[in-house]
């Protein structure tokens, strides 16, 4: 602290250690309010650091990606002990809606976006969303019923090609 | 924590290079920390980095790229284009500033 000598200017280095070509994809299988962020979040974040990002969503995880469902995906204490709460409670009539009105207050507090808003912003800073073939054909849903910046409906076998050297992050 | 020199500058910084002192900056240095790190300032890019410098001055953190867009007004599809693949710690580090510490 004491030795003021200037010494030469220390530049960030903001080329990823790992160099370019880091990529990481998502596999989101859940359908709840809850379990949807967890890979929102890591995904936005990945891309913030220059990651390239690939989100497949399949099983319940196509509620995010399905215009009917992903603007009202549910939060329910039921099953879930991390409420700390009675478990008899969560099946209450009402307690899933109350519990999910809360959760969705507690995420926009931190002024984080509900999940259409929040794929937008995915999307705007170059993450890439698909959305699993059997899933589609299992609800009989076609490109029009998803999320419009969805590139693709595909099949497991595809997602695999396309995120050849990625790290798998399954959620 | 290390003393560096940047025209004519002498700043403080930290083990990454960025400013720990958010006085010593002005506009003079942003250009030069600017071009530290390949990007010339456009008058788009000064609107950004004079919109963290603001936020930062009111709230006393960086702000993160979603508030630099839903509060600063600038779409994030523009943010990646001018500070290429990692907007949020390139404009913290040109407006001389921490990193911003907020998830979304």
């Amino acid at each position: 602290m004491t030795n003021t000598d200037a010494s030469p200017a220390i530049v960030p280095n903001f080329d990823s250690e790992a160099g370019p070509g880091r990529k990481i994809a998502f596999i989101c299988s859940k359908g709840s309010l809850d379990m949807a962020y967890p890979g929102l979040i890591l995904a936005n974040a990945a891309l913030g650091e220059g990651v390239e990002v690939h989100m497949f969503f399949t099983f319940w995880g196509f509620d995010m990606i399905n215009k009917k469902t992903m603007g009202d995906l549910k939060f329910t204490m039921l099953g879930n002990t991390a409420t700390h709460m009675p478990q008899g409670m969560g099946g209450l009539p009402g307690m899933t809606a109350m519990a999910t009105s809360k959760l969705k207050k507690s995420i926009a507090d931190l002024d984080v976006p509900e999940v259409p808003e929040f794929l937008e912003q995915i999307v705007a800073s170059g993450g890439h969303l698909w959305a699993c073939r059997m899933s589609a054909d299992m609800n009989k849903l076609t490109k029009e019923d998803l999320y419009d910046d969805v590139e693709g409906i595909i099949s497991a076998t595809d997602f695999i090609e396309i995120t050849n050297g990625a790290q798998v992050i399954f959620i | 924590m290390p003393v560096t020199t940047l025209n004519g500058h002498e700043i403080h910084v930290n083990e990454e290079g960025f400013l720990t002192d958010p006085t010593e900056w002005d506009e003079e240095l942003a250009a030069a920390l600017g071009a530290q790190i390949g990007i010339t300032l456009t008058d788009e890019h000064w609107n950004a980095i004079r919109f963290l410098r603001k936020d930062f001055a009111e709230t006393g953190e960086t702000p993160t790229l979603r508030r630099v867009s839903t509060v600063g007004g600038i779409p994030i599809k523009q943010l990646f284009v001018m500070f290429p693949q990692k907007p949020a710690k390139k404009m913290a580090y040109i407006a001389g500033l921490p990193k911003p510490v907020g998830c979304v």
